[in-house]
């Protein structure tokens, strides 16, 4: 479904704030994987993830998502294999636009926009549907401002503009990190669920350890630009944050003590 | 006094409805895209040359509205891939085409100011039948916000708001950004090159000069019509009201001060200020509730 090969990244080159942030990643998805991915931070999660959806161009290397090379395509023409979801809830909706106009807005990723309508009585009906599913109380919200929601919400209507139109892939970036943990915990639930609904191949950095165990069949942690470690089934079931731990000491040298990481 | 600032009201109404279509050629760049788009002082005039040529050369009026129309969309569109396909941040891309126009539109005239007469001409609009001129213009209007109204319902027009709101978001939606920017650029331009053309007729005369400072009424017009209607106005439409709305307030204000004894040649200035008092409003308004410990942000992020 995902394939990265040999994938190499390095922003400001030349200069003195020079920083490789990826440093020959390959990997591969299959269909239906649930990754989670940690490290450290500068270890270029966020990169490889904004390298995949497009924001910055491959230094080399070569990145397809279910056999179409999309390496130098640019940003919104990869945007109908993606559904994303940032770590800033401000990143993902456009806080201007109601919630209905934000959800057509998904619904015609990868579609050719003209001149119809930008949202249709059609629509709306099964977009209310949609987010009775979501049991926040927002289907008697839809023309609000996505503005005024809070960030949780503003992160479960992200999710669903993201799964709205099957992506071929899901990305998301510490989606629930700017989040309290009753609302982080909340949505982390929505995601599961969403992920499970429609079997969606799914990439999910967490800094939370413990979530990054339970969830998915698969992790990978990433340090210095390269993936450093890469479990899967029943290996992964049976880790411990405390392995993790000692995998992440043992490949950064013990510095570990003044990291995010530590903190989940 | 006050019976001579009655005599002016209608003509300031005139002005107010001609100048209201450039304020929502404005609006849809600095409100509705985020960008500040300063081609319009080049594009006004290059409206109003274009026009004017074109009826001095026996063009039907309506049709040469059409090719100011078309003539600003091309100023547009160079300003557009100045910022898009060259990567100039958008204000200078902007100043640029504006500095460009300049040339473009002497060449347009061959000389700075070109007369047309509404004795040897059929004008739409001059300052010689200015109640058919209000008319005439609000009708203009009333078509041209509906139609906009249309346009931003569509899929392409929602996309190019989207890009205006959040234009991460809207790549990530597979909306191409550039070009919903570029479309954006042009379809202002346009209109604020057909106000120029319809000012060029009710004055009897295309000028060099006549779009000089247009950005900051087109500002005043929209920051005027959301201090006074943005409370109540939710709707799209009505907000494209309100910014014409605003624009006539802003002739019937000039029309006063100009009464009060200010020379024409301060106006310049006087509308600078204005806008400038305008547009420090939020942020001053938000300083103040901060240090006072209210709710400071205003959730327009």
């Amino acid at each position: 479904m995902l394939k990265i090969q040999d994938l190499h990244k390095t922003f400001n080159p030349g200069t003195i704030n020079e920083k490789k942030a990826l440093d020959g990643v390959d990997l591969l998805l299959n269909e239906g994987d649930f990754v989670t991915v940690i490290g450290g931070n500068g270890a270029g999660k966020s990169t490889v993830l904004n390298m995949i959806a497009g924001v910055y161009p491959a230094d080399s290397g070569k990145i397809m998502v279910d056999d179409i090379e999309v390496t130098k395509l640019p940003e919104h023409r990869r945007a109908k294999y993606l559904g994303r979801v940032f770590q800033d809830p401000m990143n993902g909706t456009a806080a201007g636009r109601n919630i209905e106009e934000n959800l057509a807005l998904a619904a015609r990723r990868g579609k050719r926009r003209f001149l119809g309508w930008g949202i249709t009585a059609k629509e709306r009906e099964e977009y209310k549907q949609k987010l009775e599913s979501l049991g926040l109380g927002l289907e008697e919200r839809m023309t609000s401002k996505v503005g005024l929601l809070s960030g949780g919400q503003r992160q479960a209507v992200t999710l669903l503009m993201a799964s709205l139109k099957k992506p071929k892939l899901l990305l998301l970036d510490e989606h629930t990190a700017a989040l309290d943990p009753k609302t982080a915990k909340k949505v982390l639930e929505l995601t599961e669920e969403i992920v499970s609904k429609d079997n969606l191949t799914t990439l999910m950095i967490t800094h939370n350890m413990k979530d990054a165990i339970r969830l998915g069949n698969r992790l990978i942690m990433m340090h210095e630009g390269k993936i450093i470690y890469d479990v899967r089934g029943e290996e992964k079931k049976n880790l411990k944050v405390s392995d993790l731990l000692a995998k992440f000491e043992e490949a950064s040298g013990g510095e570990f003590a003044n990291d995010r990481m530590i903190l989940s | 006094m006050i019976t001579s600032l009655m005599g002016a009201l209608p003509g300031s109404i005139a002005q107010g409805l001609i100048w209201g279509i450039m304020a929502v050629g404005v609006y849809l760049t600095y409100k509705v895209l985020d960008l500040a788009d300063l081609t319009v002082d080049g594009s006004l005039a290059t409206g109003g040359a274009v026009a004017v040529m074109c009826m001095l050369n026996g063009m039907n009026p309506y049709l040469a509205l059409v090719a100011a129309f078309l003539s600003g969309m091309l100023a547009g569109l160079v300003t557009g891939l100045f910022h898009t396909a060259l990567g100039i941040p958008p204000i200078l891309a902007g100043i640029l085409t504006q500095l460009g126009l300049y040339s473009v539109n002497m060449r347009i005239m061959g000389k700075a100011n070109q007369a047309i007469s509404v004795v040897q001409y059929d004008l739409i609009v001059s300052l010689r039948y200015i109640p058919h001129a209000c008319i005439l213009t609000l009708v203009f209007c009333i078509v041209i916000i509906a139609l906009l109204y249309w346009f931003f319902g569509t899929e392409i027009g929602a996309s190019v708001r989207a890009t205006g709101c959040n234009p991460n978001m809207a790549r990530a939606q597979g909306i191409n950004t550039n070009a919903t920017k570029v479309l954006g650029l042009v379809l202002s331009n346009g209109l604020v090159a057909l106000s120029g053309a319809l000012y060029a007729q009710y004055q009897g005369a295309a000028d060099i000069n006549m779009g000089r400072g247009a950005i900051v009424i087109g500002l005043a017009a929209v920051i005027v019509g959301e201090v006074i209607f943005g409370k109540i106005f939710h709707n799209f439409a009505l907000h494209m009201c309100s910014v014409v709305i605003g624009a006539i307030i802003y002739y019937v204000v000039i029309a006063i001060v100009l009464q009060l004894g200010l020379e024409t040649t301060d106006l310049k200035l006087f509308s600078a200020l204005i806008v400038a008092l305008f547009l420090a409003i939020p942020y001053l308004k938000s300083r103040y509730f901060a240090q006072t410990g209210k709710k400071g942000g205003n959730g327009n992020a």
